[in-house]
């Protein structure tokens, strides 16, 4: 039967959101709430001598201040390297040295700008190349368990090795080695940072908290409660979230800090970050110097992908140390090559540490990736378009890392491109504008990268026909509502307007993993199909009870307004039987006669019908079921397959390059995208359209400008975010091979479009100018700088 | 130091004593409780605090309160109709996908209806330069762009 709300566009069911009702952490107030403001380092790199906290004290209207003295050692963090108040020296210049709660934000901020601290600097490195050499300043003189380190190297090496790489480039025709380098980038949410903090009166810590982690971030307070010693357990309500981009990951210092004020005050404390906080203190997209080789054959097959990587992790350890996990992905199955060694060694510097951002490590490894493998095509002269049609993945086929592709339409992502590019005419000009190209794969049907995947739903269908959804998945955005309201309306075969949801608690929501990897939709929707098939049974099997005896009373009154009406002979064993029965619409109907008027029966009057007996034997429906999807964790060697099915895609971008000014001007922008299925594709293009701006940006305009460890652009006017007036007029493209693991067909679509942005541009850059730029952002002043020594070399 | 101020907000002559070095948003927020607005930045480069004084788009975070003495002011609580009717362009955004996060939405609508009350029928690049002051991070403004246009053509027909 043809579905009736999946697959549409639907539109956005956020009223509160178009009327400025929606509640942010801005919005929240608590009663006797304090407000919290973090005193950060004034160096890179300096022991702390004397702080000196007593003028702050002494202001009317302060509630507490708290120096690393003052609370007790709680190492915090993904490898447990930090403190969230810093004792004896800070590392970087985010470094939280003190904190302050006050009845209000501006006595809370004058009573920061009393704290005095006294240092003494040392010596600092910010280049992570400078930072392995022996005799490199030790950010860390000791390990989380109090171990010496005798470098600057993390204990986490990341490695990945499949076939005989040296015996492969020995037989390749073609060879081609380079370095391509990436910088910090911002998530730039446009909602800023912010947590409240309280105690209830068992020690119960309930924080208001914009993680879409919601579980993990309970896991990692409860354990912050227990190592500080307070007996509590932590309830998370997350609120509105004003985008995420991968910010809302990890559980931030800034957090941690506001748990501590709350327990010191005994009151909620808020913390809410200003835009300079946010640019300086929230994690950003961590910066890579990417050494990578390629080869292949005469033909054009690749051959082997060595590359080995450096990424600057900053002073701390949180998600960005782990987006090599990801980065195997492309790295290792972007196209198809039997040959690949990986090594990514993450160095501590003391520059600002860096967390997850939207692609989690894919777009900064595709950027050396596809730059490559232009390179590469050019070295065998074969047009970049062919090159990667000759390599790219082909349906059910597992790829040397282990990943089990299932559908895979990149040829077709690649000749769409290559249709509405008009990439014969315009490829190879070298007239000042130029074409390029960029794929993509990443994880499209969950990733495993905790024990669990999973995701609980509660669904409870009330008799007056209403069904409502729990759920510990949370959204930042993206429309998870619209669409999780139209699967379970297909689902159930209720209505969507008789769809509500409930999520962003964590003791009433079932556990979920978090809205990570593009999983959300894919995770969601197998939980709601399983839990809407379960629940449909029940209202069903109530159905072949009560109906029968439903439509007998509805003929009985029919014949006592209708003298004429004669009552149809009709076959009751039918609906008596459930397996015969449907709903759709919210009306239950048997299959084998779904137009028959007669033995129609709306599930409300059933659910009605069950629910108010008055003998003790009433009935309501509930349903549900804990999903956890059948991938796997990568085992030692880097191997596993991640996901239950991976996502690919194709951009194509023209561009003009002004030999004057060197600006790059975006003149077309094609992204095709492998969706699984659309569920709601107005809501896909929205995904396309917000991270193909993002990825742009990632090309040609965003950096943090981190000089000696210092940010020095943390505004709007200086970290150039592209606004409405530089248009790229972008054609998205949606494929739909229709997945058979995926829910209704679909796979995840969050993340990809922002992956293969930054090397279709530079590929772009070098056909029309023949210039590379192999760093990112490719502004203008490198471009000018590129086409300058091009001619000097001339 | 408060100090005694009058304007229209949302077509109501209000008063209020108000701190008077405070700036439009803070009072809004704070003292009307209206909270559609909201800081993005602080320094007037987002557009997120976007109301409109005497048909004028502004950003209420950098707009010292005392300037909006005998103004007329309006915010996204304003927009609403008496029985909770959309106007247009909120119903527009949703149709048309021109919201994701929200955050932005507010004053992005409230630089679109400043744009219209202008411009009944901006072209495409007029809208864009309409709303080049706020910056959205979720949805590369495309439909954004469409959502305005479309309310603009609902509007006039």
């Amino acid at each position: 039967m043809e579905e009736l709300f999946v697959g549409k566009s639907f539109p956005r069911v956020d009223k509160d959101k178009v009327t400025g009702r929606a509640r942010y952490i801005n919005e929240i107030k608590l009663p006797r709430m304090l407000y919290g403001k973090i005193f950060y380092s004034e160096y890179a790199h300096a022991r702390i001598r004397r702080i000196d906290t007593s003028k702050a004290e002494k202001l009317p209207g302060v509630r507490a201040v708290l120096t690393g003295a003052s609370i007790p050692e709680v190492r915090v963090g993904f490898i447990g390297d930090q403190v969230p108040l810093k004792k004896d020296k800070v590392r970087q210049y985010r470094d939280e040295v003190a904190a302050v709660a006050a009845i209000d934000p501006d006595i809370a901020e004058e009573a920061v700008s009393l704290i005095e601290v006294e240092y003494e600097e040392l010596p600092a490195v910010f280049d992570p190349m400078e930072a392995l050499q022996d005799g490199a300043p030790l950010i860390h003189e000791f390990d989380a368990r109090g171990k010496p380190r005798r470098n600057n190297i993390l204990p986490l090496p990341w490695k990945l090795e499949t076939g005989e790489v040296d015996k492969a480039r020995a037989a390749s025709a073609y060879v081609v080695k380079d370095r391509f380098t990436t910088t910090w980038v911002h998530q730039c949410c446009m909602g800023t940072s912010g947590c409240i903090a309280e105690f209830d009166l068992n020690n119960n810590l309930i924080i208001h908290s914009q993680t879409n982690v919601p579980f993990g971030g309970k896991d990692r307070l409860d354990m912050f409660l227990a190592n500080l010693g307070i007996k509590g357990t932590t309830r998370v309500l997350t609120p509105v979230v004003g985008g995420s981009f991968g910010s809302k990951l990890d559980t931030d210092i800034y957090e941690y800090i506001a748990v501590l004020l709350a327990w010191e005050t005994k009151c909620p404390v808020k913390i809410l970050f200003s835009r300079e906080e946010e640019f300086k203190a929230c994690p950003p997209r961590q910066p890579i110097i990417a050494d990578i080789e390629q080869g292949c054959d005469k033909e054009g097959r690749l051959t082997f992908r060595n590359v080995e990587m450096i990424l600057d992790n900053g002073a701390y350890t949180s998600w960005g140390a782990t987006t090599p996990s990801v980065m195997m992905v492309p790295i290792s199955s972007l196209y198809r090559v039997p040959n690949v060694r990986y090594k990514a060694t993450c160095v501590y510097t003391n520059n600002i540490y860096c967390q997850a951002m939207r692609g989690y490590g894919n777009p900064e490894a595709t950027f050396p990736v596809e730059c490559s493998m232009d390179q590469l095509a050019e070295k065998a002269g074969i047009d970049p378009m062919e090159f990667r049609q000759i390599n790219a993945n082909v349906p059910n086929e597992t790829s040397p890392m282990g990943l089990k592709i299932t559908t895979c339409p990149l040829k077709e992502c690649l000749s769409a491109v290559k249709e509405e590019l008009h990439w014969k005419d315009k490829q190879g000009k070298r007239n000042g504008r130029g074409v390029g190209l960029g794929s993509l794969i990443h994880v499209g049907g969950g990733a495993r990268v905790y024990l669990s995947d999973g995701q609980g739903i509660i669904l409870k269908v009330d008799d007056a026909g209403n069904v409502v959804v729990i759920t510990g998945g949370t959204d930042q955005g993206q429309g998870s509502e619209t669409v999780i309201k139209q699967m379970v309306a297909e689902a159930i075969g209720f209505k969507p307007e008789n769809v509500f949801i409930v999520t962003g608690d964590t003791d009433i929501c079932p556990w979920d993993v978090g809205t990570h990897a593009s999983r959300h939709l894919f995770i969601t929707g197998h939980a709601v199909i399983a839990v809407c098939e379960d629940a449909k049974k029940k209202i069903l099997a109530l159905a072949a009870k009560i109906m029968p005896g439903e439509i007998r009373g509805i003929f009985a009154k029919q014949a006592k307004q209708d003298p004429d009406f004669t009552i149809p002979d009709l076959d009751y064993s039918v609906v008596s039987d459930p397996n015969n029965l449907d709903i759709r619409n919210g009306i239950v109907f048997p299959k084998n006669d779904p137009d028959n008027k007669h033995c129609q029966v709306p599930a409300v009057r059933i659910l009605r019908k069950a629910h108010m007996v008055g003998n003790g034997k009433g009935e309501m429906v509930m349903s549900e079921v804990f999903y956890d999807p059948p991938n796997e964790m990568l085992n030692r060697d880097g191997k596993g397959n991640l996901s239950c099915t991976y996502t690919f895609g194709a951009h194509g971008v023209e561009v003009e390059v002004d030999r004057e000014t060197g600006q790059v001007k975006i003149l077309n922008y094609i992204a095709a995208h492998d969706v699984g299925r659309a569920i709601n594709p107005m809501l896909i293009e929205g995904q396309i359209y917000g991270a193909v701006y993002m990825g742009a940006g990632y090309g040609l305009t965003e950096e943090i400008k981190v000089v000696k460890g210092k940010v020095m652009n943390p505004d709007f006017l200086d970290y150039k975010i592209l606004t409405a007036e530089d248009r790229i007029p972008i054609k998205p493209i949606i494929i739909e091979p229709y997945d058979p693991e995926g829910p209704f067909g679909a796979k995840g679509i969050g993340e990809p479009a922002c992956v293969p942005s930054a090397p279709a541009i530079a590929n772009a850059v070098y056909d029309a100018v023949g210039v590379r730029i192999k760093d990112l952002p490719i502004t203008p002043e490198k471009v000018l700088a590129a086409l300058k020594e091009k001619e000097q070399n001339k | 130091m408060k100090k005694r101020i009058s304007f229209t907000l949302n077509g109501t002559l209000v008063e209020k004593e108000v701190e008077e070095s405070a700036m439009l948003l803070e009072v809004l927020r704070d003292d009307f409780e209206l909270t559609g607005a909201r800081e993005g930045c602080g320094q007037g480069e987002c557009g997120a605090c976007t109301v409109i004084i005497d048909r004028k788009a502004v950003t209420s975070c950098i707009y010292p309160v005392m300037e909006a003495e005998g103004k007329e002011v309006f915010t996204i609580e304003g927009l609403l109709g008496k029985n909770n009717e959309l106007h247009p362009l909120q119903q527009s955004f949703l149709d048309n996908a021109g919201v994701q996060c929200g955050f932005c939405t507010s004053g992005m609508i409230m630089a679109a209806k400043a744009l219209l009350q202008e411009n009944p029928h901006p072209t495409e690049e007029e809208i864009r330069h309409g709303i080049a002051g706020n910056i959205c991070r979720c949805t590369g403004y495309v439909q954004i762009v469409e959502s305005i246009k479309k309310a603009s053509e609902a509007v006039s027909k």
